[in-house]
């Protein structure tokens, strides 16, 4: 059995519980056995590391401390948290000075040597893409997909470690494992506006706008990503994005895990696709594969 | 030309301010423009990611901090990757944010300091974020109360996306704990900034 | 009994600055066997070198101390001073107190001034027991090895040779011409590169003092200057001397796997080739990992074809051994692989091509003769974006320094562009426009001015593919301007780097390079074709970037320096080399084993009369002093002149003794 620690993240239990509960269900499918950390704190997200680097310490720190006292390899299945966490024990390990700091405030010491990395690494790298392959009961043949990596599962280059940074290749091998089509695009890292979602949301319309043409012209019938906050503006937004464009973009936003699902069998309502804004239900009937 | 640099509106030590607080040589910056090129909000800053780097060398204060160059970046790290002299451009961004908030100086966009406030007072109060308490209290105090509600926040609370009830943690002493952790950080960020910013 | 002067330099404020100079002369003045002990602003000047000349005639002097910079900069003058008062050359000894002490410890003046005195009475502990010793000479070989067929080593071989000395010119691939060759036009003229170099390639090749061995490789080396004796590999190329060189097996070989190196892999090959029509000598070369016969043990079309019958599939490498007095470096350099720059596609976007991939497309002789294409579709093109310093000025891919010629050749090519295809656009993206040449800033105003070429101050952040186009984000800093250019074709300026293996090669002749590879000349400003090495030296790019006139003028530099070494008629060698005892020898070839010269014979020799022993024996013109036998002797037979077991330890014990000053 594969064992983790497990940081769901806020977004996980409210605005993509979809993606909590395909992920819980394809780990538990795979044998991936995920151990949420208990009462795990906000990793900060968008706001901590620009008012005080402290806090963008701190809050990472005890989640990351309480996996390295089990010795686990901790994970997020969202982005902004998974670069969060990694970016703290990062800068921890770069600054002493915030590590003392740091430890004063928490009262317990951390060594920085657990691992962290995004649920993509520890699914399709350490369990592996084969592995998966093994299991799937369907082939979702025919499905054009784009990968979307976004930027914080890929940036800074430290934090991608063995993929490459300015065209991630982790999914689209996945995509290609699971007998689906990954499109060739050069839009895999471009910024959606996350950190704007609410308060400059003309911002993310236009860079969420700018991805969803992209993914439209290359050819893809779906987007697949591996981050609450992506999804949030590709899918949510999308009815307002498709307006401004004067243009009906209509691609549904899928995460990978829900992907994963479907290959292994699971059905609309297991993997809670009813919670999309754009409705995956017509394109996956028409491939027959719902 | 927009400014006139002269001695006397130099301000002496800004740009080791801003070096020792973020910890990059911003004088490494050869202004080649890629974080400029690259940046995907850069149609919207007063100035692009470069010139905030000259200006920052030449100790051009006022108008580095009155900007709304920094309050626009994204964080998502394009320039930083990308940057050939190695120089975290998101992290000077982010100092930039860090010292105008720690109030010396006068803040140039105002949204998203408030954002920020209730974003951070929502983990210190709860250890997570409650959307709904958030996105009210965020839209009440940025004059704009009706903003995304429709479609969008009403198609997101219909498809049971934004919980009515904040996820608490719900040992007492676990707030109690993270109450006091955000107080001592608050302290430990004080006597830092002022200390290497005065 | 020694008569010693001690002469203290100033060397004006360099050294007086930090040390009390009057001081260290007035100690010196105390020390046993010093006669005179004087300090002067300029020993090196003519006056200072009177000084010393008449306080050796005043008091008698027989050997000297100097104590000054460092022997590498004035041990040679200060001899030569001592040589014309009647002294022996080797009676004087240098205290390096500017290097070792003035610039090193200015921040403490008592403790350098100490320092300073400490050295000088070293010097004074070693001069006394000096002995007078009479130079050497050493036969030279008077004939030059170049190596690299480029420009550079076609520059070097040509002036050599024109001098009248026997030239060796190797050249890894089946042709030389090097990346001259692969160039269309020139800077700043837009003279043809072909026309210029063939009639030079052509010139070496019909040389009578020039002797070409193109397809061969340097392995070994061995000797010094005079006398290295080097091993060469010569590869089998499959085509014999009977080879005419009329084509006909290139024509009929089937095979056409292989992507054309001389076209930047812009198109593919023969398995039996010349690089490219002109090449020099015209034979072809068989490339085995690519000939269907060495694959499959089938085909020998080239065989049947051949109407001499030059073809050798048996041929081996062959490995020959020569002497040479001086060896030419001229490598050359590989351009920048910009596989590493992700934003830039990784070098998987067929669309993106380097400066020399241009040179081949717009090149009459080239793939498309002359028509620039898209290597992908093979369309046509309109907009055509130019981004410089890709592997330049780039600390981040480890490339920090500026390669020199990409400003340059980028405006050419997009001159060249504008040219053939007045509707075309084309776009530079620069950091900083580098034009330091004799008209070589007029040229980049030509080509913004004359034809009308958009140059745009800023790095490119991204290509992205799209359907046909390549979306091309840069941004204008000089108007604080974002800019996007849906693009046809992007041309990197790839800067240079050192030859695939040049750190290794260089090992071959003990040469030191830096850290990127490029070879290091002996000193930067006053010996920039010389290497530490005596006797190699370093023409063109594999000492730094650099463009065709410079690449020239150092390779006639070396060749200058190669003729000055010849036209001596013996080598004058340092006589500072080791010496055997004979008397105390034991004959147990622990030296003989040791040394890496093989400078020392052993011989069966009457020692003393009526008794002959097996003892070492010193080849004086092989052995460089080097010390390793003197290390190694177990009866302390050997010793070093110059050198000497005695001197030394009296150096050492001064070393720890107190300062008796007051």
């Amino acid at each position: 059995m594969f064992k983790v620690a497990y940081f769901p993240g806020c977004s996980l239990s409210s605005t993509a519980k979809e993606y909590d509960v395909a992920t819980r269900l394809v780990c538990e499918d795979l044998e991936i056995e995920l151990v949420e950390v208990p009462e795990w704190v906000c990793c900060g997200a968008t706001t901590a590391h620009i008012t005080s680097e402290l806090t963008a310490a701190v809050l990472p720190a005890r989640s990351l401390i309480w996996a390295e006292k089990h010795n686990m390899t901790i994970t997020s299945p969202c982005s902004a948290c998974f670069s969060r966490l990694k970016m703290a024990q990062l800068n921890l390990e770069k600054y002493p000075g915030l590590k003392k700091e740091a430890e004063e405030i928490l009262g317990e010491t951390y060594s920085g040597k657990g691992e962290v990395l995004h649920l993509t690494r520890v699914m399709l790298e350490r369990y592996g893409v084969d592995n998966i392959k093994a299991k799937l009961k369907k082939q979702l043949k025919g499905l054009k997909i784009a990968c979307y990596y976004g930027c914080l599962m890929t940036r800074p280059a430290e934090v991608c470690e063995n993929d490459r940074v300015e065209d991630p290749m982790l999914m689209d091998n996945l995509v290609s494992a699971l007998g689906a089509q990954a499109v060739k695009w050069s839009y895999k890292t471009e910024c959606c506006g996350a950190a704007f979602s609410l308060t400059k949301t003309e911002i993310v319309r236009k860079l969420s706008g700018d991805i969803l043409k992209e993914a439209k012209a290359s050819g893809a019938e779906l987007i697949m990503v591996a981050c609450p906050l992506c999804h949030s503006n590709l899918d949510a937004r999308q009815p307002e994005i498709s307006k401004l464009l004067k243009a009906e973009l209509n691609i549904p936003v899928l995460y990978f895990t829900q992907v994963i699902g479907l290959a292994l069998g699971y059905g609309y309502l297991d993997l809670m696709l009813n919670k999309h804004f754009i409705d995956p239900a017509p394109l996956l009937k028409a491939k027959g594969i719902l | 030309m927009k400014y006139e640099l002269q001695l006397k509106n130099i301000k002496e030590g800004f740009r080791k301010d801003v070096e020792n607080l973020s910890q990059q040589k911003i004088s490494n910056c050869y202004q080649c423009g890629k974080c400029s090129a690259g940046c995907p909000v850069a149609y919207a800053m007063d100035y692009p990611p470069s010139m905030i780097m000259r200006m920052i060398q030449l100790g051009m204060h006022d108008p580095v901090m009155s900007s709304n160059t920094s309050w626009y970046c994204v964080s998502c790290e394009t320039c930083t990757t990308r940057c050939p002299r190695e120089i975290d451009i998101a992290k000077v961004m982010d100092t930039l944010k860090i010292m105008a908030q720690a109030g010396k100086y006068k803040l140039s966009e105002n949204e998203i300091p408030i954002f920020d406030w209730i974003f951070l007072k929502s983990i210190e109060l709860t250890g997570k974020i409650y959307e709904l308490g958030m996105i009210g209290a965020y839209n009440l105090l940025s004059l704009n109360p009706f903003k995304d509600v429709y479609p969008m926040g009403l198609k997101m609370i219909l498809k049971g996306k934004i919980g009515f009830i904040p996820h608490l943690i719900y040992n007492p002493f676990e707030v109690i704990k993270n109450i006091r952790m955000f107080n001592a950080i608050r302290k430990k960020d004080r006597e830092r900034i002022y200390e290497k910013n005065v | 009994m020694a008569r010693i002067g001690v002469f203290v330099c100033h060397c004006g404020t360099n050294i007086a600055g930090v040390v009390d100079v009057t001081r260290v002369a007035k100690y010196a003045g105390s020390l046993p066997g010093v006669k005179v002990a004087v300090d002067y602003k300029f020993m090196c000047s003519d006056p200072g070198q009177n000084t010393i000349i008449d306080a050796i005639k005043k008091y008698g002097l027989d050997r000297l101390v100097v104590s000054a910079c460092s022997p590498r900069m004035h041990e040679a003058t200060f001899r030569r001073t001592a040589e014309r008062a009647g002294i022996n050359p080797y009676m004087v000894e240098m205290a390096n107190i500017r290097e070792h002490v003035a610039w090193v410890h200015s921040d403490d003046k008592e403790l350098a001034t100490q320092k300073a005195m400490k050295l000088m009475e070293m010097a004074v502990a070693k001069v006394r027991r000096s002995e007078a010793l009479s130079k050497m000479f050493a036969p030279i070989e008077k004939r030059a090895l170049v190596i690299g067929g480029g420009i550079a080593g076609i520059q070097a071989a040509l002036d050599i040779a024109g001098a009248g000395y026997k030239v060796l010119l190797v050249e890894k691939e089946p042709s030389i011409g090097g990346r001259m060759a692969q160039l269309d036009k020139t800077f700043p003229t837009l003279d043809c590169s072909a026309c210029i170099l063939t009639p030079k390639m052509v010139a070496a090749a019909q040389d009578p003092n020039i002797t070409l061995l193109t397809y061969a490789e340097v392995t070994e080396v061995c000797g010094f200057v005079g006398q290295f004796e080097v091993k060469i590999k010569k590869k089998a190329k499959s085509v014999n001397s009977k080879c005419i060189g009329c084509g006909v097996c290139t024509t009929k070989c089937p095979s056409k796997k292989a992507l054309s190196e001389f076209d930047e892999k812009l198109a593919p090959r023969k398995a039996i080739y010349t690089p490219f029509p002109q090449a020099v000598p015209n034979v072809p070369v068989i490339d085995r990992t690519a000939c269907t016969f060495f694959l499959t043990g089938k085909c020998k079309i080239c065989e049947k074809v051949c109407p001499t019958g030059a073809i050798d599939y048996t041929q081996q490498d062959e490995f020959i051994k020569e002497k040479f007095g001086a060896v030419v470096v001229a490598t050359g350099f590989d351009i920048y692989d910009h596989s590493n720059y992700g934003e830039y596609g990784y070098g998987e976007i067929k669309d993106v091509i380097t400066g020399l991939q241009f040179e081949r497309l717009i090149s009459s002789t080239g793939p498309t003769a002359g028509h620039v294409t898209r290597p992908s579709d093979h369309r046509e093109v309109k907009n055509v974006v130019f981004i410089q310093c890709v592997g330049s000025r780039d600390e981040a891919k480890k490339r920090p320094y500026c390669s020199r010629v990409c400003c340059m050749y980028t405006a050419k090519q997009a001159m060249l562009l504008k040219d053939h295809y007045p509707e075309t656009q084309a776009y530079v993206f620069y950091i900083d426009i580098r034009s330091a040449g004799k008209n070589y800033e007029e040229f980049v105003q030509r080509a913004q001015n004359e034809y009308g070429v958009l140059y745009l101050r800023g790095r490119v952040s991204k290509i992205y593919e799209r359907a046909n186009k390549l979306l091309v984000k840069g941004a204008d800093t000089l108007s604080g301007a974002q800019v996007e250019i849906e693009a046809d074709l992007v041309v990197l300026a790839n800067g240079f780097e050192p030859k695939k293996g040049a750190k290794e090669f260089a090992q071959l002749f003990h040469m030191s390079s830096d850290q990127y590879g490029f070879y290091n000349e002996l000193h930067p400003k006053l010996a920039p074709v010389e290497t530490a090495i005596s006797g190699v030296f370093v023409a063109g790019c594999c000492q730094s970037p650099k463009d065709i006139p410079d690449t020239v003028a150092m390779a006639s530099a070396t060749a200058a320096k190669v003729c000055a070494l010849f036209a001596k008629e013996k080598l004058e060698v340092e006589p500072l080399i080791a010496g055997v005892n004979q008397l105390t020898c034991s004959g147990c070839e622990t030296c003989y084993n040791v040394c890496p010269y093989s400078a020392i014979e052993m011989k069966d020799k009457e020692v003393k009369r009526g008794e002959v022993r097996h003892v070492a024996e010193v080849l004086e013109s092989v052995c460089k002093g080097c010390g390793a036998c003197v290390g190694a002797c177990y009866s302390k037979a050997v010793d070093l002149k110059g050198f000497t077991d005695r001197q030394v330890l009296d150096q050492v014990e001064t070393a720890t003794a107190p300062i008796t000053d007051n």
